[in-house]
């Protein structure tokens, strides 16, 4: 847009700060309310702490066994991530490539599943993947997540793979190269783009998963960040120091991430933008 | 050649497709069928025998069930109330950061933030911000909306999570709508303004009709995630007060792992999946005709 920086853009420019500050405020007092002890708080919510303590820091990180449950969440985020990546990957490119009444059957199966929510799923469900040995298991939920992200995976892939020249692929079929060298050596790095929206938006699901895991994990040592922060609540709502300091914790490393890795998330979210 | 060729075609197939399908299957399609099934009887979760009860589960929810109704109700004005908001702030929210401002770039990162914390822990962010930040806030300002009982009674229940929900998810639309409105064909805008249009003119006339897909998906978005508002539910008011504030897949939980009802359950849940069902192909339907044919 041609037009210089006028006082109408300076004034547009102040107002969308000013939002951004309102934007922010929960923040705020959630940083501020994280070192103050619970009179504190009663005191005054909005003003900044007179001394910083930490302690409700140290005692958060033990109630909630942070290390532990940051470990479980990054451990199903990072395989089951990964694990769909691939399976969704393939599949959707065999089924771009082998157009037919099979590969458009399967396509629609799986694109008309994304409509189903997953309250309508959960009773069964609990019940379906106990007689198959996955509850109460990392690698359980992991094959879960499989499950649940596959039909939205290829979506995305699918979408993309047709717009992918099929040249190269045909010279190499002629030299003589395996479907599954081809895959891996050929199609997969010219894939790059969507795999990195498929690992963001894939990610940003999963972290903050909360239903699935509620339901399928019991046991206290495999916790997510989502399911400790729920029983850390059911615990201990009203004593605000402490509850501040475990959300301003179970917040960080998501934070952290997005703010090193934004770009991406962005772009990657302005490309995918079709997840139901 | 001929059927070994097609042997190794079948094969790798199996070999490429048959993992995503083999869970898919497992995890998504057998519940599905089973939920079906089970909505026509009395199953607890627990017994061995099973009773077809016919449509007497359906029956019942959809006659027979304040609660359900009162959700479905709840629900209802929540997605509407939500979709339009939403969308409305996400789109102003565009089209100030298309502009010539200089923190754009940083703004759009500011605004999408809050969409990378799941519900639940926004919700128990926000019931700190509404128990106890707003009053502060009111008593420096008295603004008399920060003194209201927040989350204390119906009607401020329901805004509440009106409230959360747009704080979460309009920086999300907003870089949905970005992305469209970077995409226009700048000419054409040119052309409208040497024509003399105004910039209203070329709002309503040239961008407006140019985001209508961008609308669509927006659009399904919102009203999908709104309908089947769960975590930020459980965590800001967890139903309450009396209930009032019951989203209907929260009444489907409670309904299957509170009260053990697992027929009654999955009958809601197949009524709930019609509907998501029906509200998404005839949004789709609709908006697909108003697209702007290049």
């Amino acid at each position: 847009m041609e037009q210089r920086y006028s006082w109408k853009t300076l004034t547009l420019e102040s107002f969308m700060i000013l939002l951004a500050c309102v934007f922010f405020f929960p923040f705020y007092f959630v940083i501020v309310n994280s070192f103050k002890t619970l009179s504190a708080i009663m005191l005054g919510a909005g003003a900044l702490p007179e001394v910083y303590m930490l302690t409700n820091f140290t005692e958060a990180w033990s109630a909630i066994a942070f290390p532990r449950v940051l470990l479980n969440s990054v451990i199903i985020n990072l395989f089951s991530v990964i694990g769909l990546v691939i399976i969704g990957s393939m599949a959707s490119w065999r089924l771009a490539r082998y157009p037919g009444k099979l590969s458009t059957f399967l396509l629609i199966l799986f694109v008309s599943a994304m409509i189903i929510p997953f309250q309508s799923i959960m009773i069964p469900l609990v019940q379906f993947t106990q007689w198959l040995g996955l509850i109460d298991s990392l690698h359980g939920l992991i094959v879960m997540y499989f499950g649940f992200g596959s039909a939205f995976t290829i979506f995305l892939f699918h979408g993309f793979i047709k717009t992918v020249p099929i040249e190269v692929e045909e010279a190499a079929t002629m030299d003589g190269c395996s479907d599954i060298r081809l895959f891996w050596s050929i199609v997969l790095p010219l894939l790059r783009p969507m795999v990195a929206t498929a690992i963001i938006l894939n990610s940003l699901w999963i972290w903050n998963d909360f239903l699935l895991p509620l339901l399928v994990l019991q046991d206290k040592e495999l916790r997510t960040i989502p399911l400790a922060v729920y029983s850390f609540f059911s615990l201990y709502s009203k004593q605000w120091g402490l509850a501040m300091a475990t959300l301003l914790m179970s917040i960080a490393p998501i934070l952290v991430l997005f703010l090193l890795l934004q770009k991406h998330i962005i772009r990657g979210v302005a490309s995918g933008s079709v997840k139901g | 050649m001929g059927i070994n060729r097609r042997r190794t075609v079948i094969l790798n197939h199996m070999f490429f497709i048959g993992p995503a399908f083999l869970f898919f299957l497992a995890i998504v399609l057998i519940p599905f069928l089973l939920g079906t099934v089970y909505s026509f009887t009395t199953w607890n979760g627990i017994s061995t025998t099973i009773t077809w009860v016919g449509f007497d589960n359906f029956v019942k929810v959809l006659t027979n069930d304040s609660q359900f109704l009162q959700s479905f109700i709840f629900t209802t004005k929540f997605t509407i109330a939500a979709v339009v908001i939403t969308n409305l702030i996400g789109f102003l929210f565009a089209l100030a950061l298309t502009s010539k401002i200089r923190s754009r770039n940083l703004l759009r990162t500011a605004f999408f933030l809050p969409n990378v914390i799941g519900g639940l822990i926004l919700g128990f962010i926000w019931q700190f911000i509404f128990i106890r930040g707003f009053p502060v806030i009111g008593e420096l300002t008295s603004i008399p909306f920060f003194n209201l009982p927040w989350l204390g009674d119906a009607s401020t229940a329901f805004w509440g999570l009106v409230i959360v929900f747009t704080w979460q998810i309009s920086g999300y639309i907003m870089v949905v709508y970005i992305a469209a409105l970077q995409s226009i064909d700048y000419s054409l805008v040119e052309a409208a303004r040497i024509d003399g249009a105004s910039k209203l003119q070329i709002l309503y006339h040239i961008t407006l009709p140019l985001v209508v897909p961008a609308f669509t998906v927006c659009t399904f978005l919102t009203l999908s995630w709104a309908f089947k508002i769960f975590d930020l539910n459980l965590a800001l008011t967890n139903g309450g007060p009396y209930d009032s504030s019951q989203s209907i897949a929260l009444n489907i939980y409670l309904e299957a792992f509170q009260f053990n009802r697992y027929g009654l359950g999955t009958a809601k849940a197949v009524v709930f999946f019609i509907i998501v069902a029906t509200i998404s192909l005839a949004q789709v339907y609709l908006m697909k005709r108003k697209e702007v044919q290049h």
